[in-house]
């Protein structure tokens, strides 16, 4: 019993992880940038379908997963902010969100037209290490490992670095940043960039599991939309502590609830969130309102 | 002035309604069908550019209220409840669903509402598709019959429409009403409207309710036009795509739904060589136009006849 349950922690929070890696970025963009990014979901699906096709061309894994990530840094972080956020930010908040919404639109049948409708496998880990009566598989230690060392680097970029520092200024205040000689447009850039670094060592990590399918990205979205606003968008650590409390909550419900209600972890999550503490876990009430 | 042009703007939408009715007269079947479409369509598109247009809020929870008006129309029907208050029950549920998701959610501000009724369309596709006894699940309900006078495809028409006519005048008196000019002050500029004394919150609260209970409208005509209930169309796709009608024709314009929808029924038949690429094409399109006019097709044409504009009143209200 006390095995079964330890297991379960261990998938869920290696589940959770991915989902705090894109809520993460996504919560990034929402105070960074003004841009709630609903399209969140299938930047997670396009960098899986990059590195699948880098490795049908030959490459080795890590070489598709750095092309992908380029190619991810230019088409998600640089075209995505260049073509439709910047022209449509001028419109206001939420002309934006109802444009991420049709690029959502676009992508999911953008690569449905590219790829078929299939699920295509993914490399991942194989086997794993009995400990006792637990058994660990590889691909849940390693998806914990890199996700921690991700959070970890990206939480020392912002705060120890003079970048890092200039960009959570950017997203407190983009006035005052301004003021203090911030380049608050590049600032903003940077933080288009590291959403799309995110999202591709996300779908590095979860397509193993979920197998790579154009329409994954509704799930993966809900999931850290759910995370970001449970964790109570205090950046990294809330969407951390966001991602790990819904991918437990959803392995535990999964194994003792009914199946066909599974998809509806996150979305009772987030309805009693919102209804008891819409705040979040971390979140302190209302700072900052747009 | 203002009074002249909203009267123009509900002469506009009834001539609409009765082109549509006249054109059906000497359509095929097929063709009045997606008459009968477009006005399904529009009742739920009107319903969701009061929660967006007027309101300012995003609502991914139309496709879930267009999902149970259908499913209560479908579920009432066959126990010799008639077709007047099946659509009524199902305004109703919605209504209160609404506002009992709506509360909470509007509490807090920002894109609070967008999430929860996000859950919702999820929530409601759930027990669309698991709750067998109810809903006749994957399977759905099928054979729903169409109410008295109006069972053949033109009469249904009749029906379609005439509802489409009766909510586009209620909606254009609650809009010159008191309460609609609160409506009208929210989507000018919502600072000044509560400075003004307009409870923003309640008046938003309202406007998600009544545009929730449109939605339930649109499924009771939606559920014998098709004649067949099932949870797949009411899924979040259709919510997006009732999101595009609205910014398409343009949110927050009286007129913006019947184009909106107009738009969203004759394009994939027009475009219909494009096959798999015309959700590619059309979600271009529409970030396309939010780009270069976010006032959607009924603001770029009004521009147009406005050869010299006086600056648009939404852009001034901005800060």
């Amino acid at each position: 019993m006390a095995a079964l349950i330890a297991q379960l922690l261990i998938s869920g929070l290696a589940t959770g992880a991915v989902y705090a890696l894109v809520a993460i970025g996504f919560s990034l963009l929402w105070q960074g940038a003004q841009t709630v990014n609903f399209a969140q979901g299938d930047f997670v699906t396009l960098p899986a379908f990059l590195i699948l096709a880098g490795t049908a061309l030959g490459l080795p894994f890590w070489a598709a997963l750095l092309a992908a990530m380029v190619l991810a840094a230019a088409i998600l972080g640089l075209l995505f902010k260049r073509i439709l956020v910047d022209p449509m930010l001028r419109h206001g908040a939420m002309p934006l969100t109802i444009a991420t919404m049709a690029l959502s639109i676009f992508l999911e049948n953008a690569m449905k037209n590219a790829a078929s409708a299939e699920a295509y496998p993914f490399p991942g880990l194989n086997g794993g290490i009995t400990l006792g009566p637990l058994f660990l598989d590889w691909q849940s230690i390693m998806v914990l490992g890199v996700a921690v060392v991700a959070v970890v680097a990206l939480t020392l970029f912002l705060s120890r670095t003079r970048t890092g520092r200039a960009i959570q200024a950017t997203a407190q205040n983009p006035a005052v940043a301004r003021l203090l000689g911030i380049d608050v447009g590049r600032m903003v850039l940077i933080t288009f960039l590291i959403n799309a670094v995110l999202v591709t060592i996300a779908a590095a990590l979860i397509s193993p599991i979920y197998l790579v399918k154009f329409d994954n990205g509704a799930q993966i979205g809900l999931s850290a939309f759910c995370a970001a606003i449970v964790g109570g968008f205090n950046q990294v650590r809330g969407a951390v502590a966001g991602g790990l409390l819904l991918g437990v909550t959803e392995m535990f419900a999964a194994t003792y609830g009914p199946d066909q209600y599974r998809a509806a972890v996150p979305m009772v999550l987030l309805i009693v969130f919102i209804l008891f503490r819409p705040q979040g876990i971390l979140g302190r009430a209302e700072e900052r309102r747009v | 002035m203002t009074a002249v042009r909203q009267a123009g703007t509900l002469a506009g939408a009834l001539g609409a309604i009765l082109a549509a009715g006249l054109l059906a007269q000497g359509l095929a079947p097929y063709g009045v069908y997606l008459l009968s479409l477009w006005a399904v369509y529009t009742v739920a598109a009107i319903g969701l550019n009061l929660t967006l247009g007027y309101a300012g809020q995003i609502s991914l929870a139309q496709a879930a209220f267009v999902g149970i008006g259908a499913y209560t129309t479908a579920i009432l029907l066959p126990h010799g409840v008639p077709f007047g208050a099946t659509l009524l029950a199902g305004a109703a549920i919605s209504f209160a669903l609404g506002v009992l998701l709506g509360f909470p959610a509007l509490r807090v501000q920002g894109h609070y509402l967008a999430f929860v009724t996000l859950a919702l369309t999820t929530l409601a596709f759930l027990v669309f598709r698991n709750e067998s006894w109810l809903t006749g699940g994957v399977g759905g309900i099928s054979h729903i019959a169409r109410p008295a006078p109006f069972t053949s495809g033109r009469g249904y028409n009749l029906l379609c429409l005439g509802v489409l006519a009766l909510v586009s005048f209620a909606v254009w008196w609650l809009l010159r009403s008191p309460w609609g000019r609160a409506f009208v002050a929210l989507r000018e500029n919502p600072v000044r409207a509560a400075s003004l004394g307009v409870d923003v919150r309640a008046y938003t609260l309202l406007a998600f309710a009544i545009g929730a209970a449109l939605g339930g409208v649109s499924g009771a005509l939606y559920a014998p036009l098709v004649q067949y209930v099932e949870p797949s169309p009411f899924a979040l796709a259709f919510s997006l795509s009732l999101l595009m009608m609205v910014v398409v024709g343009g949110s927050g314009s009286f007129l913006g739904p019947y184009v909106g929808a107009l738009v969203a029924v004759l394009l994939p038949e027009w475009l219909r060589f494009l096959h798999d690429y015309y959700l590619v094409l059309y979600a271009a399109l529409v970030i396309l136009l939010l780009i270069a006019a976010p006032e959607g097709l009924v603001g770029l044409a009004a521009k147009g006849l406005r050869r010299r504009p006086q600056g648009h009143p939404a852009a001034e209200a901005k800060p």
